[in-house]
């Protein structure tokens, strides 16, 4: 039952995989760079786990922050995990002792597996959430720590390969674009998110961007079809 | 130096978690069902979040300084039409970052 699990959840989990060990490398590069060697990086990885969060890390590091500027900091950029928790909370009613652990494990790529898709027929889906969560999770733990070991030693330049978490951004975007009961919702958040962030700049749109999407899909309710 | 360090990821590791944990402590007991308007919005919110992830990873472009968000942009079109062509995400990530790493590199 495991193992049906984990096969079904490991193809799901590739392109996570590239994109989680491209900008987990990134990550463990940069926190090298910041004097911070792999001991760091494998906390920061397991610990925190949450990919932009851990570069604006790096940043207060550098800018020599407080712990409760960090802390009101994380509260801005990861606003949205309380999001992701809501949505989940009926997928992950009864998965028992796991609970704790897929709350924690809950990234945006993990999310986006989990929320879009069904679980595929015939694997037990307690098991399939614990997979993808455990498999993004040590993509990323390994990936940063490689970061911190080996990439001052690549023989090319690793510039621009952060882009990977946007271009898999812009694929789940398509996705629930082609499904026609998401593409009023995902057209809400995009268009919301746009006037957020020329009204109130790249700093903490994302927490006035929130409230709006919610806002306006509460108006909308009755209107979308509930239907997948 | 070590302790400040430490101080500053506990202080995030703490935030995140209690973000992540506390919908499931809230309205996961029995008898604690959800309401139906959250029912509803855990319902869209995957797809409207998703536009707002999209926004949010490219918010540091600069559109009035060069290259204006070119390289951006031809990454963002050449992810959604690979999608769309496709259907591969692997492949549309794949191309979509290999595009922008050569312009970034060309402007």
């Amino acid at each position: 039952m495991r193992l049906r699990a984990l096969k079904a959840a490991f193809p799901k989990t590739l392109p996570v995989m590239a994109g989680y060990l491209f900008l987990a490398v990134g990550f463990g590069v940069l926190l090298r760079k910041s004097g911070l060697g792999a001991a760091w990086a494998l906390l920061m990885s397991t610990g925190i786990y949450a990919g932009a969060m851990q570069y604006v890390t790096i940043d207060l590091f550098l800018s020599g922050a407080a712990p409760l500027e960090s802390a009101l900091m994380t509260l801005m950029v990861n606003a949205r995990h309380l999001f992701y928790s809501i949505s989940m909370s009926e997928k992950y009613r009864n998965t028992g002792w796991m609970k704790p652990y897929l709350a924690l494990a809950l990234t945006d790529e993990t999310y986006a597996l989990l929320a879009a898709d069904e679980v595929p027929e015939g694997v037990d889906s307690r098991w399939y959430y614990f997979f993808v969560s455990l498999l993004n999770h040590g993509y990323w733990v390994i990936g940063s720590v490689l970061g911190s070991q080996l990439g001052q030693m690549l023989p090319f330049d690793l510039a621009g390969i952060e882009f990977a978490m946007t271009a898999l951004f812009v694929v789940i975007f398509v996705e629930h674009w082609q499904k026609k009961a998401a593409r009023i919702p995902a057209l809400v958040g995009f268009v919301a998110s746009v006037l957020c962030l020329i009204l109130f700049g790249p700093g903490g749109f994302t927490l006035l961007a929130m409230p709006a999407i919610c806002g306006v899909l509460l108006l909308l309710r009755g209107r979308l079809a509930l239907g997948q | 130096m070590e302790a400040r360090h430490f101080s500053i990821i506990l202080a995030v590791a703490v935030v995140t978690a209690a973000l992540r944990l506390l919908p499931f402590l809230l309205f996961d007991r029995k008898g604690r069902s959800i309401p139906p308007w959250l029912f509803y919005l855990s319902r869209v919110l995957p797809s409207a979040i998703i536009g707002l992830l999209v926004i949010y990873s490219l918010k540091s472009v600069n559109l009035f300084q060069p290259p204006h968000g070119l390289p951006e942009l031809a990454g963002v079109a050449a992810a959604a039409l690979m999608h769309k062509w496709k259907r591969n995400t692997l492949l549309s990530v794949f191309s979509a970052t290999t595009c922008y790493m050569i312009l970034i590199r060309l402007f």
